[in-house]
């Protein structure tokens, strides 16, 4: 029943060009790639969901490398999205430096973000929402921001979220849920809400004091002749993966009964369709979507997986719309008799040269943006490595960030959070402050620098190892490892914590790591509060201005097993 | 000394129990062991067969010293077949012993909710008693994290 296919067709269309030759052009490129192509879908059923996420306060085009490294654990394990490159490609079909291919995975990523070009852009994605509501007509559309929108860019911070709200209100967002926004404070984040003009949706936060439900869990549509009952389900460790203090009258959690009992009473009320605006992680959701009934589709979010078809987990479809405005997630429903009869779905790619900008959104990102339009562009040095982040161990970008702590803070070791956001630079471009934000963008910047003994490392390494490789998902929080730098070690996933972290070693020394010893580490992102040091911005950006040409040697410090 | 009022500083509803907190404030041995004697003593040898009793409680606590606790047994609440006592234990603490919330029939439901501090990651047992001598039991895993690096 389902064209499960529909992005290949973009894919197809490409497949012709080899990359790495000297004929493969950018101008050839944008010539196959049009606007019709990327958003032609054959239209199905009574309902459209469109659906973006984790778009990381990124209105601009951007370069993403999707992970080389993304494993599962537990049921997981070698299933989509814990499926990278080659393998990848094999299990959707997708030709070899395609379009689709650049979109999607790490594969030759170098040259094809050369010849495609950026992805994204907040007036692109616009144009594309306006469209299909034009199209498939706005009474049968229902528009979801699943969260992580507002913080991640030098802008975002520095307005405090204001920017990417005023650009996404232009784009009438039919609800929202979230994550990052909550690091903004409880004060800021209920003066943005207040606000927009659609709900911010979170049924598993309860008020600390009461214990009472402190967000808007559901809404009803009605859409295409049908009740559509969506539920927000905000990150549920946002108190324990960013700082508490900065949200302390909040409680968040999977809260599967509070989830059941909206889901109950969406169709008490009449819901013939009901959705999961989630930003639980994928295999969170997945495991949900087999213990909770009754949900018809989950959105998807947070881990920031990009799949080119729906997942069908027990009666649930899942979706998952990558990140950083790369895509937007089209899902057209059939639905009959209070169930889905069919649906078509289609992870449509933002190729920001074929897709042409709505003007209107163009000019709101002109103006966000021109309080730091000097500041933005400024060069601050270059780059022969790639940088990039998304990975379960390292990226680039967090090795560059790891040289600076060790340097700038005189420190033996580097911690930096296994954060999956930030965009990445090609070699021979310039490294922007703009980048630097990007990858950096937080409201506890702080770089502290402590003294930590080896027993305590081994600790933090076997802490996050858990938080990331725990095979239930519900014990899972959606990072990727923290990243080290001058540290060395071995992981085995498939053990239990403590059991994991294993032949840590000082490398500077080549020493192995004594636990009893003491070691000056520096770090950033700490969840403490009354954390003191530099912003980690500044600290980088003088250690690239000192570097003036960044050259990376390939990160072989970690040993990974089991997975 | 590990104070009682530590280990359940916020009552807020027990759902008209009497509320009443095992051990006598004593150190003990931190020990998965202790948290079975007890058990043991609370049941006199018998094996609690699994269910009937939910544990509401964080996959990942956001803060290990007060954690959330709601336990209900689903069961009825006659005259002669109630719930008569649910015992909580946190087998990683210092001291096991959580609290044993008390119900009669007039309780009309046999449901708790307190808060509890846990050390470390570990399981929580609550283990229902009724009026007959039959033993429900439950548990669930909570974990502690030292935090940061998520998203």
């Amino acid at each position: 029943m389902i064209t499960r296919r529909e992005i290949l067709q973009v894919g197809a269309a490409t497949a012709a060009f080899a990359a790495g030759g000297s004929a493969f052009t950018r101008a050839l490129a944008q010539q196959r790639l049009t606007e019709d192509e990327l958003l032609r879908f054959d239209t199905l059923g009574n309902v459209t969901l469109l659906h973006v996420a984790d778009i990381h306060g990124q209105l601009m085009p951007v370069y993403f490398r999707e992970p080389s490294v993304n494993i599962g654990v537990g049921e997981a394990r070698g299933q989509p999205p814990h499926i990278t490159g080659e393998a990848f490609l094999k299990h959707f079909g997708i030709p070899e430096n395609s379009a689709s291919s650049y979109a999607l995975t790490d594969q030759n990523f170098e040259t094809l973000a050369k010849s495609y070009g950026r992805i994204g852009g907040l007036d692109r994605l616009a144009a594309a929402v306006k469209r299909i509501r034009v199209e498939r007509g706005n009474d049968k559309v229902i528009f979801f921001d699943g969260g992580d929108t507002w913080q991640g860019s030098l802008g975002a911070n520095s307005s405090r979220g204001q920017d990417m709200v005023d650009c996404m209100a232009l784009l009438k967002p039919d609800a929202m849920t979230g994550h990052w926004e909550f690091t903004y404070g409880e004060a800021r984040l209920k003066e943005l809400i207040k606000g927009l003009d659609y709900p911010f949706l979170a049924l598993n936060i309860r008020d600390t004091e009461w214990n009472e439900p402190a967000f808007e869990p559901m809404k009803m549509f009605e859409k295409g002749g049908i009740k559509v009952a969506v539920l927000g389900q905000a990150f549920p460790y946002t108190p324990v993966a960013n700082p508490r203090w900065m949200m302390p009258k909040w409680s968040f959690g999977i809260r599967e009964d509070d989830v059941r009992a909206n889901v109950e009473k969406a169709h008490r009320d009449g819901a013939q369709l009901v959705v999961l605006l989630s930003h639980n992680g994928f295999d969170v959701d997945r495991k949900l979507a087999g213990r909770v009934s009754g949900i018809d589709v989950i959105l998807t979010s947070h881990t920031h997986d990009a799949l080119p078809e729906a997942i069908k987990v027990a009666n649930t479809l899942l979706v998952a719309s990558g990140s950083h405005g790369k895509f937007l997630s089209r899902l057209d429903l059939d639905v009959q008799g209070g169930g889905i009869k069919n649906f078509r779905y289609r992870l449509i790619p933002l190729f920001a040269d074929a897709i042409k900008p709505d003007p209107e959104v163009s000019a709101a990102i002109a103006k966000a943006r021109a309080p730091y339009a000097n500041d933005l562009v400024r060069e601050v040095g270059r780059t022969d490595t790639v940088l990039f982040r998304r990975g379960n161990f390292n990226g680039t970008f967090d090795d560059l960030i790891c040289a600076a702590l060790l340097k700038e803070r005189d420190a033996e070791i580097a911690l930096s959070p296994g954060f999956r956001w930030g965009t990445s630079v090609l070699p021979g471009q310039a490294i922007t402050v703009e980048d630097i934000h990007n990858a950096t963008a937080i409201t506890y910047p702080q770089v502290y620098r402590i003294s930590m003994t080896g027993e305590r490392l081994k600790e933090v390494l076997e802490d996050v190892a858990d938080n990331l490789f725990n095979p239930d998902p519900y014990y899972q929080q959606g990072g990727d490892m923290v990243r080290c730098g001058g540290l060395g070690y071995a992981i085995d996933v498939s053990k239990p914590i403590g059991q994991r972290i294993s032949a840590m070693t000082h490398l500077k020394s080549g020493k192995a790591i004594e636990p009893k010893k003491e070691y000056v580490v520096a770090g950033w992102a700490s969840v403490n509060e009354g954390t003191e040091g530099p912003s980690v911005w500044d600290l980088v950006e003088r250690y690239v201005a000192a570097t003036k040409t960044l050259r990376l040697e390939p990160n072989t410090s970690v040993k990974i097993s089991g997975g | 000394m590990r104070q009682l009022s530590r280990r359940a500083a916020l009552t807020l509803a027990a759902a008209g129990a009497a509320l009443g907190f095992v051990g006598s404030g004593k150190r003990a041995p931190a020990a998965a062991k202790e948290a079975a004697d007890q058990i043991a003593q609370f049941t006199g040898g018998k094996t609690a067969e699994k269910g009937k009793v939910s544990i509401e409680l964080p996959e990942i606590a956001e803060n290990g010293n007060t954690v959330p606790l709601s336990v209900t047994v689903d069961a009825p609440m006659a005259a002669d077949n109630h719930v008569s006592e649910i015992l909580v234990v946190a087998d990683g603490n210092p001291n096991p012993g959580v609290a044993t919330f008390h119900f009669s029939p007039l309780s009309g439901k046999a449901a708790a909710s307190t808060r509890i501090r846990l050390a470390a990651t570990q399981n929580i047992i609550a283990v229902a008693k009724t009026s007959k001598g039959e033993f429900f039991t439950n548990q669930k895993l909570v974990k502690v994290t030292i935090g940061g690096c998520g998203g």
